[in-house]
Order: structure tokens, then sequence, then C-alpha cells
């Protein structure tokens, strides 16, 4: 029920911040830890959301269906089965090996806000009991920017896939390769994609899923050559972003432009999931295609 | 800072022009003892030409790099097929309903053997630039390319690449038709070769644009050709919002031939000839073909499948990170 005080805050909100829906997501999600506020106002629509309905609707939007972004380790707790999430890879720092103006303090505030050290979670879990490789991105990292960890990460998390024969799970979220790093940054869609072929020359399936926003250097390098491309509904999906593409000169597009939608029209993803169906479409995914991985020996030791 | 080429390269020019004109005019004197004068001060100017060039061109910093390479008049990729190889005959089409001017390639013969060429493609004048798209390759650019690496794997053909493009096509149509897949699917298809590759930077190594080439066993760079992860002003758009700050942009994103080597990115830097490969084409094209010779020689003592780990280990080693505090 709408209090008077509660109402008043959230017209407060509502006045104070730009209607953009990512700005206000953020909002949104410091809203929700804080357990006293239990309204909420969708950064799309701007209607005003129950804060446990939300939470229950997967933070989708009651009402006009927007997917906000998640953190990675929240979706990692709903996507993947129950506790069964082993993280790899913590031992990775990035450099600065440029010595790139503001980097160590942007990199610094990332570590702050996300509590971790960039912008991909990897790691082991299971799908249904399918063991699967996974790695997860956090745009809340630098703008989920692929650099040496990253790119890293990937690799490992589709070789540990190719290795020991279980199927490859990433979601990406991601502006592009991380400039800060620079042609290093570049190197990792080369190396990032040559792991993927050794996935599917190892014969193991690799599911993409797209989501908000899935661009650049990272749209242009792994998450493209998956076998199976998903992505969520409306979700920012493209090669050049804005800035970058105004300066090459690129004025009209149409409406749908860089949507999910848009690229799924012509023909470059499989499938527009809504998030609570997300985990049904991969676990079948991971049954039919990964059906024939289990017949091959694993060596549960090598498991690491 | 100069904007362009043109505009950095304006005193030069002037110099040049000044020289020329004496020349004419000595041509037409017919007071012998006055040419000879003449010739003297022509004499003398050329040497002063000469070394300002060579003090000029050996502290270059990023961002007359980026200048240099972005030159009109640099020699472009079928400047250097026509020097380098012989029966070269270029091949059109992806073969699902378009065709690229800002990807080239074909077979050819080097020293009479076969290999696939590919390469960005620039034009000199507005018509030229309009129809190769300044350099910016769409999807069927890069699809075209990959029909190219599938028939150097099929023939056993080493593939050589040539790398100049700003960046690939950004534009809607290319969004339409999937260029992120096309560049991805190129590097993809690279990766699963058996035959040698080598890709040379001869200009602008424009990120996605370039790579998706250029996922070579052997990577050179032109001394003063540059490779970035993004352009300079598209850095500068982004950090600042400010496009016209490339130069700064330029100077932070280490976009030269040195600093690629420093950070293992590419296994030599290919001298050009005092000036710049603009200044003597031909004599830039030969020290290019030498090197492709020589990384050919040592990449074909490897069997096909040394040659397809060579390339993942070479490409799997590329970061700089701490691994529990250990430097990789």
């Amino acid at each position: 029920m709408l209090t008077a005080h509660s109402l008043c805050n959230i017209r407060t909100w509502g006045l104070s911040r730009p209607p953009d829906p990512e700005v206000s997501y953020e909002a949104l999600s410091n809203r929700t830890q804080d357990k006293s506020q239990a309204f909420l106002q969708c950064g799309n629509c701007k209607k005003i959301l129950f804060s446990v309905e939300f939470e229950q609707n997967l933070r989708v939007c009651n009402h006009c269906g927007h997917h906000h972004r998640l953190a990675a380790r929240t979706r990692i707790d709903w996507t993947f089965d129950e506790g069964s999430f082993q993280e790899l890879d913590t031992e990775l720092r990035s450099t600065d090996p440029l010595a790139f103006p503001e980097y160590a303090d942007k990199r610094k505030a990332a570590e702050a806000k996300t509590g971790d050290f960039d912008s991909i979670i990897s790691g082991k879990a299971r799908l249904d009991d399918i063991p699967v490789s996974i790695a997860v991105a956090d745009f809340a990292f630098m703008g989920g920017s692929m650099g040496s960890v990253a790119g890293e990460k990937i690799t490992r998390t589709l070789e540990r896939a190719a290795d020991h024969r279980m199927p490859a799970v990433i979601f990406c979220a991601s502006g592009g390769a991380r400039m800060q790093e620079g042609l290093v940054s570049l190197m990792q869609m080369a190396k990032t994609t040559a792991a993927a072929a050794k996935c599917a020359e190892a014969g193991v399936p690799y599911i993409a899923v797209f989501t908000d926003p899935t661009m650049a250097g990272v749209l242009a390098s792994y998450a493209s050559v998956a076998d199976v491309i998903l992505a969520e509904p409306k979700a920012l999906v493209g090669f050049a972003g804005a800035r970058v593409a105004k300066q090459a000169g690129v004025s009209k597009v149409p409406d749908d432009f860089q949507s999910a939608e848009f690229v799924f029209k012509h023909g470059m993803l499989d499938r527009i999931v809504p998030r609570k169906e997300m985990r049904l479409v991969l676990s079948s995914l991971v049954r039919s295609l990964g059906g024939n991985l289990a017949r091959n020996p694993v060596l549960e030791d090598s498991h690491g | 800072m100069a904007k362009n080429f043109d505009e950095w390269n304006r005193p030069l020019k002037e110099l040049e022009d000044g020289i020329e004109k004496l020349r004419e005019f000595a041509r037409r004197e017919e007071d012998a003892l006055k040419r000879v004068d003449l010739e003297t001060k022509i004499d003398e100017l050329e040497h002063r030409r000469d070394t300002y060039v060579d003090v000029m061109f050996q502290r270059l910093g990023p961002w007359e790099k980026v200048l240099v390479a972005r030159a009109p008049k640099r020699p472009y990729t079928l400047d250097y097929v026509a020097s380098i190889f012989t029966d070269y005959v270029e091949l059109q089409g992806d073969r699902r309903g378009f065709t690229d001017n800002a990807i080239v390639g074909g077979p050819a013969l080097l020293d009479g053997m076969p290999v696939m060429v590919v390469g960005h493609q620039k034009g000199r004048n507005i018509q030229e630039r309009q129809f190769r798209n300044f350099g910016m390759a769409k999807p069927e650019g890069y699809r075209k390319a990959i029909r190219l690496f599938d028939m150097a794997e099929r023939f056993g053909m080493p593939v050589i690449s040539f790398v100049d493009t700003p960046a690939a096509d950004p534009g809607v149509e290319s969004e339409s038709r999937g260029i992120s897949e096309a560049i991805a699917a190129g590097m993809f298809r690279m990766f699963g070769l058996t035959v040698p590759s080598i890709a040379i930077v001869i200009g602008e190594g424009g990120s996605g644009g370039a790579i998706g080439i250029a996922a070579s066993n052997r990577v050179l760079m032109q001394e003063h050709a540059v490779y970035s992860v993004i352009p300079p002003e598209g850095c500068a758009a982004i950090l600042w919002r400010m496009p016209e700050r490339g130069p700064e942009a330029a100077q932070a994103l280490k976009l030269t031939a040195e600093s690629a080597m420093e950070f293992g990115i590419i296994d030599e830097i290919v001298p050009e000839p005092s000036g710049g490969a603009h200044r003597d084409p031909i004599e830039a094209a030969g020290i290019v073909k030498d090197a492709i010779v020589k990384h050919l020689a040592e990449l074909q003592r490897l069997s096909p499948e040394e040659i397809k780990a060579q390339r993942y280990a070479k490409f799997r080693e590329m970061g700089i990170f701490e691994s529990a505090g250990v430097k990789n």
C-alpha cells in the first residue's frame, strides 16, 4: 500500500533522476537493498513497483516487462542449481600496462562498487544436475569491458569446457573491449574466439546469452561464435556504440536498431528468451546438445 | 597539432615544391655557369631535405604516426600486391547476395609459390574512396575473406593478410547483416587453418575490422603503421566526449609498432624507406616482400598440426595480468 511518506520519496526520486533506464536501475537496486523501501519505480515505464513482487519476478518490471540489469552473482544464483557454483580464476588481477589516464582509479571504483576484481565471474556449476562451465559478465564493473583478465577468464571457461567435456554457458554484458588496456584488449577478441574454436573442435556445445548490453569487441568475438545464441528481451546488441558510430558519420537509424529484436529479425540469434524461462531453455539445450558428452569418459579428478 | 597528413606535411611539401621550381629554372637556364650555380643550390637543398626527413621520421609521435599511416599517398594493399606477387586474380562475392570492395583478395604466386592474398583496400580520390567505403569493410568483406581462407586450406596455400582499415563499417546495413558475427567468424576460421598465415599491418590497424583478418601465425607491422583497439577520435569521444582530442588519445592508446612489439603482440617491425613507405613504394614493397618470404620459410618447417598449435599458443599467451601476485 502506498503511504504518503513513500509516495513522496518516489516522487522526489523520480524527478531528480534523468529518464535513463541504466541510472534508474542503479537507484532501483540501491533501494531494493533498503528493506524499509517497499516501493520502487521502473526506470523504463516509470510505473510504481512493489519491491517484493519485483524480486519475485526476477527484476523484470511487472508492468512493461523491462528486464533490469542483474549483478553477475545474482544471475548465477537465479540460473544455476542452488549452491552448485564453484568460482574459479579468482586469483587474476588486472594491471595497467599502458599507464592509461584514470584507469587505476576507475578500476578501484568498480571494485568498491561490485566487490569483485573484474567484469567476468567464472567457474563451474550445475544445471539440472548437469555440470557446466560458466562465465557471467557484470555490466556494473567498468561497463563489462573486456581487458586481459576478462579475456583470460572467458578463455579458461571455454578451455575447461573443451578439456573436461562439459557444455559452456556464457552470459554476456559488455560495452566491448576495454580501451584502457589498448591493443592487448583487442587481442582478447582473438584469444577468446580461438578458445571457442577449440570447444567446437572438441565437440562440446557452447551457448551464449546476450544480456543488456552486448556490444562491439565482445559481440564481434566469442559471443557471436557460440553454437546457440539466446538473448534477453530488448537487450542492446550491436557493433558500434552510439558515440563511435556518430564519429564515423552514422546518423539515421531504425527505431529498433541494435535491439535483441532487431538482431533476431536479421537472423543473428536463435531465440529471445524471457528471464523466467532462461533456466528451462538452457537446461533443455545442455541436455540435448550435450547429451552425447556423458558417453565419453570424464576423469573426475581432472575437474579442476 | 595537425589534423591530417597534408597539413602536417606542408613544410616538407613546400621545400620540395621549391626544389622542383629551382630544377625547372636550371633546365631553362642557358648560361652554363649560372646553371651550375643553381644545381649546387639544388643539391644543397636536397641534402637539407633528406636530413629533415630523416630527423623528422626518427621521432614521430603517436599522433604523427596516425597521420602518416593515413597518408593519402601511402601504398595500399593492391600496390603491394602488384609489386610483390605475380598472377594475382581478384575474386569477389560472399555467395550470400553481397559483394564488398573494402576487402580485396585472391590467389597469387609469390616467387612461383601459390599463396592466398587478402587485404583491406582504401581509395585515393573521392570516387575511389567512396567505392572502397574508406577501407571500412561490411560483413560481406569478411565473408568473402572466409571463402578465401577455405580455399587456401583446401589447396594448401599460405594466407597473406594486408591490414589497412580505420574500422569495420558501423552503418545500419552492416548491423543488419551481422558485421560482428562476420568479424568473429573470420577469426574463428583463421584459427582452424593448418596452412601458415601471416598478417602485416601496412597502415591503420583499426580494431575489430583489422583483427577479423589478422589472427595469423605471424603478425608484422610496418614501422609507421598503427594498430589500435579503437580509433583515437573514438577513444576521445568516449573518454572526454571530445573527438578533437584524438592526439591525446593516440598518446594514451600506445598504438605504435614499438609498443605493439613491447607488449608481445607483433613478431617484427618491418622498416620503411626514409620518410615513410609513401616516399618510395617500390622499396617499401621490397622490404615487405623480404619479411613475408623470411617468415613463411620459418613457418613452412612446421607440420600442419604444429602450424595450428603455434597460432593457438601465440594468441593464448596474449594478456597482461597478475595471477596470485605473479605477473603474466
